[in-house]
């Protein structure tokens, strides 16, 4: 880093570092899934934009954690350094001067439409015995909260979304499946999102959206981004259809 | 000046060293499965590390060259041929427009590498040319090649037109190699029970000591549920002292990730950005070529080494490529 930061008044909470293989390190925010960790690893994540550690190649946040991966060529700068110690005591220095960030700006949610059950969530029913609630009330308190794209990941565009009623929660597959669907809706414990491409994967899939999440000709290419807010809309097959047409 | 694809092979598709910066954006980072054979490639004909070029898995395609052209083999041998007669691999090679290049058996390792003087010229995505298949974008079309495709080539640059000068006039026979390879070092290495060397994974600690000691002690196998997303393997059953789910986080090449049914599986160049399955390991960066060459059913160990000794290996492999580098920049100048 080529400047040393000022001190600022209140520094990030703990923050547990750990190798992720020989070329990535891992800062894991405590304090479980919040809106509070989602804004101080983008506090931080800012920073380490402005101030780059040693050999820094890309940055990947996620709910709790932000993976910074790095050259260990370059981080090691000829063998005078050990890669990994020496892009931790950098990343270490600036975590100590990097205060938490106020909680984003409220924005208006994006209105995402699903059709929940039948083929289109061919794991309503599972979750519903999982729960002990009946399909329409897991539809109810699912497309009920405003919930945070805490991140972007696991495919493109794919939103990994905070607020989920925690009476949803529901273990992912044994097995995942070989595919899943383009805009299918799913449950992993804790959390729900939207599949953006057809991938193998492991999720409870309650529903299905007829709208495109990512396009590479779109600017930027994802339709949602972190720190926005979206809420799902329940919609009759005959509306999928329809909207689907007006997609492609 | 394009290669005209003949027959297309189990799957080829174009691959430089991969799209990086948009994993934030859930965009895969693709690139070569075996990096280090296609910046091997790319130095024998001159062209920088990061060019791109055709990864070619298991069964070859059989490609004819409109133009002369200065280029190299590497990686898996599948047996190529050149006009049917033998070619060695990890050599520069002239060849003159109208030669066919052909694939028969694969005999050891399952991707080889076609690096061509001036690089692929298909047009870059977000700054790379690496074919992303489930995506549909990057390389030729998004799409692994067939009959008929045409791929573009660049313009050779100065260390390339000149290793090509002294090849051309010794292939009166439609095609020359070099004398001159890579040392062993920068070859890759067949063993009939390859190791895989590994660090600890975050969640290591969390699978029962048994597991821990299986993971080490016990030989997997790559299954047939094996492509560029990752090699679902068959070995000891692995099980966490806990039921607790995982938050989704970064994985990365060479995660070993185990999912709930206790059979582990190791993510490669087209693995997904983030997963949520606990990381028992992690395939160290020097051994990705000897893991992107497995076959389905083959076997192997993983074997665990330090996180410094990781590095250590990292580091001198990079000198390696560093100092092939240097050596053909020589072989132009005298």
């Amino acid at each position: 880093m080529s400047t040393v930061p000022e001190p600022l008044a209140a520094p990030a909470p703990n923050v547990r570092l750990f190798p992720l293989g020989d070329a990535a390190i891992v800062l894991e925010f405590g304090g479980g899934i919040s809106a509070a960790t989602h804004a101080a690893i983008a506090a931080f994540r800012a920073r380490l934009v402005r101030l780059p550690c040693v050999g820094l190649r890309e940055m990947v946040p996620a709910f709790t954690t932000l993976t910074v991966y790095y050259d260990p060529w370059l981080a090691g700068e000829n063998g005078r350094y050990a890669p990994y110690d020496r892009v931790a005591s950098q990343l270490r220095a600036l975590l100590a001067t990097t205060a938490v960030a106020e909680a984003a700006t409220e924005t208006a949610a994006v209105e995402i439409p699903v059709c929940y059950g039948g083929a289109f969530g061919p794991d309503l029913d599972f979750v519903a015995r999982h729960t002990k609630l009946v399909p329409a009330e897991v539809i109810a308190r699912h497309s009920a909260p405003d919930y945070l794209v805490h991140m972007i990941g696991f495919a493109p565009g794919f939103p990994y979304l905070g607020g989920l009623d925690a009476q949803l929660a529901t273990p992912r597959k044994e097995q995942p499946r070989p595919l899943v669907p383009a805009g299918a809706v799913g449950i992993a414990g804790p959390q729900t999102g939207i599949y953006s491409l057809p991938t193998p994967g492991g999720w409870q899939l309650i529903g299905r959206t007829p709208l495109r999440l990512f396009n590479p000709a779109w600017a930027p290419p994802s339709r949602l981004q972190a720190g926005q807010h979206l809420r799902f809309v329940p919609i009759s097959a005959a509306e999928f259809q329809r909207l689907q047409q007006h997609e492609s | 000046m394009s290669l005209n694809i003949l027959r297309p092979g189990l799957l080829t598709t174009v691959q430089d060293l991969g799209r990086h910066g948009y994993q934030k954006d859930g965009i895969i980072v693709s690139g070569a499965m075996d990096a280090t054979a296609l910046r091997v490639g790319n130095l024998l004909v001159g062209n920088a590390e990061e060019a791109a070029g055709l990864e070619i898995t298991l069964l070859g395609p059989k490609i004819c060259f409109e133009a002369d052209h200065l280029i190299a083999l590497t990686g898996a041998n599948l047996s190529p041929t050149l006009n049917g007669q033998p070619v060695r691999l990890h050599r520069a090679t002239w060849v003159v427009a109208g030669v066919e290049l052909a694939f028969g058996a694969p005999v050891a390792g399952s991707r080889a590498y076609l690096a061509v003087a001036g690089g692929l010229a298909t047009a870059p995505v977000l700054g790379s040319r690496s074919t992303y298949l489930r995506a549909g974008f990057g390389g030729l079309h998004g799409r692994a090649l067939q009959v008929g495709d045409a791929l573009p080539v660049g313009n050779p640059g100065t260390v390339g037109q000149q290793l090509g000068q002294q090849l051309a006039e010794g292939a009166a026979a439609g095609w020359a190699q070099a004398r001159w390879a890579p040392g062993p070092e920068l070859r890759p290495k067949s063993a009939r029970h390859p190791i895989v060397r590994t660090i600890r994974g975050p969640e290591f600690a969390t699978f029962s000591s048994r597991s821990q000691q299986a993971f080490w002690q016990q030989p997997f196998t790559v299954t047939t549920e094996a492509d560029r997303m990752g090699f679902r393997l068959q070995g000891p059953l692995l099980e966490r002292e806990t039921t607790a789910e995982l938050l989704s986080t970064a994985v990365a090449f060479g995660t070993v990730q185990v999912p709930a049914g206790g059979q582990a599986i190791v993510l490669l160049a087209d693995h997904q950005t983030t997963g949520g399955y606990p990381r028992i390991a992690q395939v160290i960066s020097a051994d990705f070529s000897v893991l992107a060459q497995l076959a389905p059913g083959q076997a192997f160990r993983f074997v665990e080494v330090s996180l410094a000794e990781a590095q250590a290996l990292y580091l001198a492999q990079e000198e390696q490529l560093r100092a092939l580098r240097r050596g053909i920049a020589l072989k132009v100048l005298t």
